[in-house]
């Protein structure tokens, strides 16, 4: 009983129904396995096992009372800046390090509903402005692959507790890569939904019109629960899509016979890596044994300008919602300025980290007067131009593949001086994000021992036919719920 | 595009962030390193192309304008850094 912590969520949820072992056991499993391995990991900035085993006690009796769900009882991680009442949230940042949620986040009433265990709030690059989970005030995670390595960003904690089996399943954001990029890195799969699938009450906001909520899992099954639990109409979201979310668990176990599959060749670049080319030219080839047609002549002109559009829109809108922090209302406070004006300043630069600085100043300085037109407005039609392509191809083929990013994890360290080759690490995340398009990474197979993530990306409110896409090629790789040897 | 020690410090001042001379100077460089990155969006033909401010097709979205319980006195004020009276507290505005 003691490898409890290895299983899926729905082989979890099996061994629940036919009672074969608790919620409670299941649940100190998994907090036995943080106390083994959150001290070379640092998946986590906050762990809860007094609430978490609350929670499995209330999910045993919804078991002896017929009343559970697919992820009732079931431990899982919870991204640090997910509002969790009465929890501290903290979004990684010494400016909200103290601070104590008034409220719940839709998404966690969600899982909360279901019956799902919070094992604890995981660790994230601050404001989930990162690639690496480097840029978090409470110091950075370690892959599960390799301790040496990033788990990827800004959900690495997500993805690295996933896969070191400090919980079953995550929830993570993704603004331009962020569930897709970590869950790559750490051999999972994560799914980034489209804009508007699920509601971002609740959620410490980043960059507004492209944050989004999603999975991190270790199967394709487990992903589209969690995402079912999620999804759907929140009125306290102006942007939530009022239209009935559909039964994503109905997509699993599919024929893919005749899907059409492009591949887009501007995601296949000078630069990255050979391994990760092999890997991803390999699995196109699963996809056609499998009955789907692969073109690999698809062209997206504009996939390279999605860089710069992403990172002009996001800081922008960023530098807007982080104007919040002014040491007034909550969050930390210098108190040594003489004039209130004097105090705001010194408590946003002592709060801030250097990468959410750099951010504000790039956001402040593309919507300042003289410049609005230039960067601000220009990027926004760019993303246009980015949409029609998608739109075009979408009348042609069901879903795109692509690789997730074009490197492996890499070392700590590597990258975190040089801000533009991190931003390049989003290279292939940022254009369905700035689209507003669902994507899902899943893992097919490794280079040098390490996960490569292969990328679907699916038309809007698609995320049905990308599970279809995404389950039918884990059952025929035979690589679902593979974790790496800590 | 190279931002002069001034044009940070502008930019900061909007910002409401002091910086240090140390970051004034890294800023200059990297976030001039990341503008010329930004030039080639310049070249890109969008006449008479509408921006995307967001991805969905929804505008003006109301809900129904009604009396709803809210935070209470206590919650609202139990992360404030400083507090008096009920209300927070902070420097005077006015000099």
């Amino acid at each position: 009983m003691s490898d409890l912590w290895r299983l899926t969520a729905h082989e979890a949820h099996e061994g629940l129904r036919e009672r074969k072992f608790t919620s409670v056991e299941l649940t100190q499993s998994v907090i036995d396995r943080v106390a083994a391995a959150e001290s070379r990991v640092h998946a986590y900035i906050t762990l809860t096992p007094e609430i978490a085993l609350e929670q499995a006690r209330e999910a045993d009796a919804k078991f002896a009372a017929g009343t559970a769900t697919p992820l009732t009882g079931v431990p899982i991680g919870v991204k640090d800046l997910i509002m969790t009442k009465g929890v501290r949230t903290t979004a990684a940042s010494k400016i909200l390090g103290n601070f104590i949620p008034p409220y719940d986040s839709h998404v966690y009433e969600q899982v909360r509903k279901a019956g799902a265990v919070m094992v604890g709030k995981t660790n994230m690059d601050e404001f989930a402005m990162g690639s690496s989970t480097e840029h978090s005030a409470f110091g950075p995670s370690h892959n599960p692959w390799n301790l040496d390595l990033v788990p990827g960003g800004s959900s690495g904690g997500s993805a690295a507790a996933t896969a070191a089996g400090e919980c079953l399943i995550a929830l993570g954001s993704d603004t331009g890569g962020s569930i897709r990029q970590p869950a790559a890195f750490c051999g999972l799969v994560g799914i980034d939904p489209t804009y508007g699938k699920v509601s971002r009450y609740g959620i410490i906001a980043f960059g507004s019109s492209l944050d989004q909520v999603g999975p991190i899992a270790r199967d394709v099954e487990d992903a589209a629960t969690l995402l079912d639990c999620i999804a759907g109409h929140d009125p306290r979201d102006s942007t939530s899509n009022p239209d009935p979310a559909p039964d994503l668990r109905h997509y699993l176990g599919q024929d893919i016979k005749g899907m059409r599959i492009g591949v887009p060749r501007e995601y296949f670049v000078e630069g990255m890596e050979q391994g990760v080319r092999t890997r991803i030219e390999e699995a196109l080839k699963v996809f056609e044994s499998l009955g789907a047609t692969v073109d690999r002549d698809v062209s997206l002109p504009s996939t390279d300008h999605a860089l710069a559009v992403y990172y002009i829109i996001a800081p922008s809108e960023a530098s807007a919602n982080l104007a919040r922090y002014d040491g007034v209302k909550y969050g930390f406070r210098d108190g040594t300025g003489t004039t209130m004006w004097e105090d705001m300043e010194r408590s946003r630069s002592g709060g801030f980290g250097t990468e959410v600085k750099r951010r504000i100043m790039l956001g402040t300085y593309a919507l300042s007067a003289g410049y609005y037109d230039a960067f601000y407005l220009k990027a926004q039609k760019v993303r246009t131009l980015i949409n029609r392509e998608f739109q075009e191809a979408f009348k042609k083929y069901d879903v795109l593949v692509t690789p997730t990013s074009p490197t492996v994890a890499f070392p700590i360290g590597a990258k975190v001086d040089d801000p533009y080759a991190m931003y390049l690490n989003d290279v292939f995340t940022l254009p369905a994000s700035v689209a507003g398009l669902p994507g899902l990474s899943l893992p097919c197979g490794l280079s040098e021992g390490l996960p490569v993530g292969l990328q679907i990306i699916g038309n809007f409110f698609d995320e049905g036919r990308i599970i279809s896409a995404a389950h039918a090629f884990e059952r025929a790789f035979g690589n679902a719920n593979r974790l790496p040897e800590l | 595009m190279a931002l002069t020690s001034e044009e940070v410090l502008h930019i900061a001042r909007l910002a409401r962030m002091s910086l240090t001379d140390d970051e004034v100077s890294r800023f200059a460089a990297q976030l001039s390193g990341i503008l010329d990155h930004f030039a080639a969006l310049a070249a890109v033909d969008t006449d008479g192309v509408e921006p995307t401010a967001h991805p969905l097709p929804l505008s003006n979205v109301m809900r129904a304008d009604e009396a709803r319980p809210s935070l209470s006195q206590a919650d609202a004020l139990a992360n404030a850094p400083a507090q008096e009276d009920g209300y927070i507290r902070v420097r005077a505005v006015l000099e």
